[in-house]
């Protein structure tokens, strides 16, 4: 029961580091129907940004604040360069838009910073401590705690601002909001560039884990589940989407695994996510979307 | 044509356009070509800058401080493969016929993927493939792969000397009755490859055995360390790759399981493999066929030669001496020698990757030519054959001190005797497969 417990736990934490990522998305595909396929792309980003101007001598915060201007800077870019000349294109266009826009992000990326692998020590020790016989990693209550942050600013931001509401208004209804005098690119640069920000945390938190390298572009495909389950518009179902493909990955791969011949972690999430697709389509905190035909 | 050539200037600018283009020829006809399938950008970069850096700066070295060899230059130039196999295969075909009139002398991945894709084309295409430190086991078998060499280390002698050096830990390889291993592995062919042979070694020295698979790319091991911790076994091998190396000490670290019990083959033994672990890497053991570091006399001579003369490769300065950068430095040093020892018997002039060959199947470093190069130390002693593409087949195990490499062991050695037949068992089930009709190495000089 003991090893059922660390297992279950080791998951759940692990899931709320999906989920980070996950929230990126799911603001992107709220406010413009984008299902922003470069926010890997801007993890890698702005992690290599933070670290490589933490190792040319700038401290902590100095390269937050930098960090964050660069991604302010490529969101402004983003919205610019590509969105803006491609307003009214059907939803795969977008999508194909920000497929190219991420090489170009992970080229920029290496060609700014170079394709060295860095070390990123955000002072949080991941020695294990004991609570009733369970290990439990520091780092990883941590990097929960910043989920849980992260998900309280952005339900105040959009419930509570005025910058918020406007945000809403344009993921209920763009033409609507465009008609009552809401400004379209407006909205969209803001949106990227909270993504950018939710990307800088998530880079930091995946940055001090497995270190910044490329292969930070690649934990995308751990948010790809969690969207499906919890839905692409809730950021709430966001984290219960990482918190369900968490937990059921690793009791999968410790159970099941060595039934089947092991290292299944990578393709049992979307197994269940399919099972979901095809009960909920929507997810399980996705809107519904209603078309007359 | 006749007005033409009556014009004094266009018969002179005709003139002088032969002269440049013959002293172009003579140049490219007395240099030797290495086609260089690089990969600087992508997930892999950081490997490939540091060993096509150093493969880079050795052939500039020679070039600068002996002007070749015998009076031929070496030249090169690079194909980005990004470690895709289909661009892998195209910088190839794009590359093997030469450069200027230089012919060809080998090709160097450093890509498992790569190395498979163009195994039967470099046979075909009388091309040496240069696999160092990986690629197919059975290619050690040069009667039945004479274009394929893995040189110093196949995959099989990597676990063999692991399993000798945890077996001497213990006080004997009897000693090792009743271990508990755990082989953590990539989810790759290439993490598999070994698991066959660690379970033959499991029933020979009746250790306890567990293979455990981390899926690609191993940023999340949360469950296969908590089975670890399950297990509670005397040891873990780590056969990883890029992301799963660090990750995998981290989370060791995380469950509790010391660093100091875990051994990194060779593709776990780098910088960029320990060092983003932070402290939760200190104390990790890996082996090496090469040393970090700058004290060789070769690499000494590399900076002053090269990098004091602003001629080296690498982006970043501070990468001189790491584990990616000297391995391509003894890749750069194995592949000179072939040329050497070929020029030796063909004549002192650039050779074709047939005569390469025969030079990589003669090369033969012992202590007194290890140190006449400059590399006593950070090469092992080599002997390769018609027979033995591998040549050495042993390593030296490293350890992590929170900043750097540290040698811990001497050299250690597979049991080559007890690996021998299980790889021609396979060599020989591919020539079959083939058609191939192995060569008889007891003819060949």
């Amino acid at each position: 029961m003991e090893f059922f417990l660390e297992v279950l736990i080791g998951g759940l934490l692990a899931g709320l580091m999906y989920s980070l990522v996950a929230i990126g998305f799911v603001l992107i595909y709220k406010a413009s129907g984008v299902f922003n396929f470069a926010q890997g792309a801007m993890v890698l980003f702005a992690a290599l940004t933070f670290v490589s101007l933490l190792e040319r001598g700038v401290p902590f915060w100095g390269a937050f604040a930098v960090t964050l201007l660069s991604m302010l800077m490529l969101a402004w870019a983003i919205e610019r360069m590509v969105l803006r000349p491609l307003v009214n294109r059907p939803p795969i266009t977008l999508f194909m838009a920000t497929l190219g826009l991420s090489y170009i992000i992970e080229g920029l990326a290496q060609t700014l910073w170079g394709a060295q692998v860095h070390g990123l020590d955000l002072g949080i020790s991941d020695e294990p401590f004991e609570v009733a016989g369970l290990l439990l990693s520091q780092f990883d209550l941590f990097a929960a705690g910043t989920a849980g942050l992260l998900v309280l600013a952005l339900s105040l931001l959009f419930n509570k601002t005025r910058v918020g509401i406007s945000l809403r208004a344009v993921a209920d209804d763009q033409l609507a909001a465009l008609s009552i005098g809401i400004k379209l690119q407006k909205v969209w640069m803001i949106v990227w560039a909270v993504a950018g920000f939710v990307g800088l945390v998530a880079g930091l938190l995946w940055g001090a884990r497995l270190g910044v390298q490329f292969s930070l572009s690649l934990i995308v495909l751990k948010a790809l589940p969690v969207l499906i389950i919890g839905g692409f518009t809730s950021i709430g179902g966001a984290i219960v989407g990482g918190l369900i493909i968490g937990a059921s990955e690793k009791l999968a791969e410790v159970y099941l695994g060595p039934v089947i011949g092991g290292g299944i972690e990578n393709w049992f999430p979307y197994v269940l996510a399919l099972l979901f697709l095809l009960v909920r389509p929507a997810g399980i905190f996705g809107e519904r979307a209603i078309e007359r035909v | 044509m006749m007005n033409i050539m009556k014009k004094p200037s266009v018969l002179l600018g005709a003139l002088a356009l032969g002269l440049i283009l013959s002293s172009v020829s003579a140049q490219a006809a007395n240099e030797q070509y290495f086609p260089l399938q690089s990969y600087r950008v992508g997930p892999y970069a950081a490997g490939g800058t540091g060993f096509f850096g150093g493969f880079i700066d050795y052939l500039q070295y020679v070039n600068l401080k002996e002007g070749g060899v015998n009076g031929v230059k070496f030249t090169w130039s690079e194909c980005e493969t990004e470690y895709v196999v289909e661009k892998g295969v195209e910088c190839y075909e794009r590359l093997k016929k030469g450069l200027n009139g230089a012919p060809a002398a080998a090709t160097n991945p450093l890509s498992v993927g790569i190395a498979y894709a163009t195994l039967e084309r470099s046979t075909a295409d009388k091309l040496p493939l240069i696999t160092i430190n990986h690629g197919r086991t059975d290619s050690t078998d040069g009667s039945v792969f004479p274009y394929v060499f893995p040189l110093q280390l196949n995959p099989y002698s990597e676990v063999s000397a692991i399993i000798n050096y945890i077996g001497d830990k213990s006080g004997g390889l009897d000693k090792l009755k009743g271990k508990k291993i755990v082989t953590l592995f990539h989810g790759s062919p290439y993490g598999k490859e070994t698991n066959p042979i660690l379970e033959l070694l499991a029933k020979k020295y009746g250790f306890s055995l567990t293979l455990l698979e981390v899926p690609h790319p191993g940023n999340e091991q949360q469950s296969q360390w908590l089975n670890i911790r399950r297990i509670k076994p005397d040891w873990v091998i780590l056969r990883g790759w890029g992301v799963m190396n660090p990750v995998a000490l981290k989370t060791a670290q995380k469950t509790g399981f010391p660093a100091d019990h875990i051994i990194g083959n060779i593709w776990s033994n780098s910088e960029e493999d320990a060092a983003p672990a932070g402290t939760a890497a200190k104390g990790f053991i890996s082996i090496t066929t090469h040393p970090s570091g700058t004290n060789f006399p070769v690499l000494q001579d590399i900076d002053k030669t090269v990098l004091k003369a602003g001629k080296g490769n690498l982006q970043d300065a501070k990468r001189f001496g790491t584990v990616y950068y000297n391995l391509g430095v003894v890749n750069g040093i194995l592949n000179v020698e072939a040329v050497r020892v070929a020029q030796a018997k063909f004549g002192k002039r650039p050779l074709t990757g047939e005569e390469v060959r025969w030079g990589f199947e003669n090369i033969k470093l012992d202590d007194a030519r290890l140190k006449q190069l400059g590399a006593y130390g950070l090469v092992q002693p080599l002997k390769l054959s018609c027979s033995d593409h591998e040549g050495g087949g042993a390593v030296r195990f490293q350890q992590w001190d929170g900043k750097q490499w540290k040698v811990i062991s001497d050299w250690v050695q597979a049991d080559r005797k007890l690996l021998r037949p299980i790889i021609e068992e396979s060599s020989h089930k591919y020539a079959k497969e083939k058609g191939i009709t192995p060569r008889d190495c007891a003819k060949e000089s």
